[in-house]
């Protein structure tokens, strides 16, 4: 967008709504919501914080190791799918029922099973992402060309070969978008399962303030989370960019 | 090397490849039924045929791709059950890694065979030069024509040093003139590289102009109906074959058998 000749960043319209966020507080029609300028302020002085940063630590080591298993897992079981007929009957229907279903409501099981800490958050995130990066690389794995497949066996590959250097690279650029969809649904988990939980990470934060009304905190807290979630969805945007050059002439 | 005498040709009886009672049935489709071949060392054969004929079933089982219902296979004397390093596949739709180079793709055979990275590079830098792509070397496939893409799946089959070269409709995604300098090239490599190439194409020119021995087969189910040699025309240069008597008379004579198949 250009405006009076100068070409605005990306973005710039935020700037708007910023305003009118600023605009709403100092009307001081709610207590819920304060001016946005205070809510930068409180940001600016929490993060230091060691209980924010401590919640981010937490938060980030639950989130990264739900995102790791879910990925090391996710992608051999939609490989093994896409490629073996048994495998797939026996699995689909799970994880499409376990895609749909409202796994929120499973947190307080796995907080019975795995207890109130890091553990049943992990959990909870790769339970998450795991499923829609099953599919998609399973259905990476479907759309491949069969003289590719073809191709790799009569030069001898065996059947590791096969899987490392054909079926992955060709089923990438299926496997990175699910895993982009997934990493985003694992934000989700990750902060659902320390909500219900309510004592460890961001949880414990969100629960600390909205009891006792400190919204500009509670907000300050929230944009740092969209922001993260945000930054993180475009990285992988970048990256399945990245493949997007062979992804038209498989 | 010196041009052989068409008699001496007719002569030879040593095969590289014995195709011998090949039956191959689909769930209740009868593709190929007891067919039998003998493809002669250092030449090229072709199968031709309609479409459906099954003509690239025969390669594939060949190619040990496919396995056959009955009968065998025989690659210089041993039995064929799987693919193996003695055969190398040329791919009608070129089958090539779309995220590897034209190096890495040339070298992908070695590779899969184990051949330590600068020794297969070098070996492969050899055949694409000597398919013409000198220079290409670090492009992707996105970037090059379906000819050169083709001379890619070329390099690549001809640098595991296989002794069978098999080819599936190699020249059928690209265009007219391409497909000529192709086959002019294809009759260049079969004189120097003393291998066996089996070639399957439904072009009836083609086939009459790179073959040695031609297979016509005819379909429902799959049988070889006849084998044609030409005899004159195929130590002259390029630029006379297609005007040659036999190579017209060979042409018309495969037309007025296939006719009555094509729909």
């Amino acid at each position: 967008m250009t405006l009076l000749g100068y070409r605005l960043p990306a973005l710039s319209s935020l700037i708007i709504w910023a305003l009118l966020w600023e605009v709403v507080g100092r009307l001081g029609l709610t207590f819920f919501i304060p001016p946005f300028s205070e809510v930068v302020a409180t940001l600016v002085g929490l993060i230091p914080t060691r209980a924010f940063l401590n919640a981010l630590w937490v938060t980030a080591y639950a989130f990264l190791a739900g995102v790791f298993f879910a990925i090391v897992i996710g992608i051999p079981i939609g490989i093994l799918m896409g490629k073996n007929r048994i495998i797939d009957e026996l699995l689909l229907p799970w994880v499409n029922i376990f895609l749909s279903a409202p796994l929120t409501a499973l947190v307080p099981v796995l907080m019975v099973l795995f207890g109130f800490g890091t553990k049943t958050v992990i959990i909870t995130t790769t339970l998450f992402a795991i499923w829609i990066i099953i599919l998609n690389a399973r259905a990476g794995v479907r759309q491949i060309n069969r003289s590719l497949v073809e191709m790799a066996r009569s030069f001898g590959a065996s059947p590791l070969d096969a899987f490392v250097k054909i079926y992955f690279w060709a089923a990438l650029p299926e496997i990175l978008g699910g895993v982009r969809i997934g990493v985003i649904r694992a934000v989700k988990g990750v902060i659902i399962g320390q909500l219900l939980i309510s004592i460890v990470g961001f949880g414990a934060l969100f629960e600390l303030y909205s009891s006792q009304f400190l919204m500009a905190e509670f907000w300050a807290v929230l944009i740092v989370l969209f922001g993260l979630a945000f930054a993180l969805s475009e990285f992988l945007a970048y990256l399945e960019r990245k493949v997007s050059y062979y992804a038209a002439s498989r | 090397m010196q041009p052989i005498k068409p008699e001496t040709r007719q002569a030879v009886t040593d095969s590289a490849v014995s195709v011998r009672n090949v039956s191959k049935v689909y769930g209740d489709v009868q593709a190929l039924k007891d067919l039998t071949l003998e493809f002669p060392r250092g030449e090229l054969t072709s199968l031709l045929g309609p479409s459906g004929c099954g003509k690239t079933t025969l390669l594939k089982i060949i190619a040990g791709l496919l396995p056959a219902t009955s009968g065998e296979i025989e690659v210089n004397g041993q039995k064929v059950t799987g693919p193996g390093p003695d055969r190398s596949f040329v791919f009608q739709d070129f089958a090539l890694l779309p995220w590897a180079s034209v190096l890495r793709n040339v070298a992908f055979g070695l590779e899969l065979r184990g051949v330590a990275k600068s020794e297969r590079e070098a070996i492969a830098e050899k055949y694409i030069r000597e398919v013409g792509l000198a220079g290409f070397e670090k492009k992707f496939p996105h970037q090059l024509s379906g000819g050169m893409r083709q001379r890619v799946g070329l390099a690549r089959a001809l640098s595991v040093n296989a002794q069978v070269l098999l080819l599936d409709e190699p020249f059928s995604a690209v265009d007219e003139q391409t497909r000529r300098k192709f086959q002019e090239d294809l009759l260049q490599l079969v004189k120097n590289e003393k291998k066996t190439f089996i070639f399957v194409t439904h072009s009836i020119e083609e086939a009459v102009y790179v073959s040695d021995q031609i297979a016509i087969l005819l379909p429902r189910p799959s049988r070889v109906s006849e084998i044609i040699r030409p005899s004159s025309f195929r130590d002259k240069s390029v630029d006379n074959i297609r005007r040659d008597p036999e190579y017209l008379d060979i042409v018309d004579r495969i037309w007025a058998s296939l006719r009555s198949y094509v729909e």
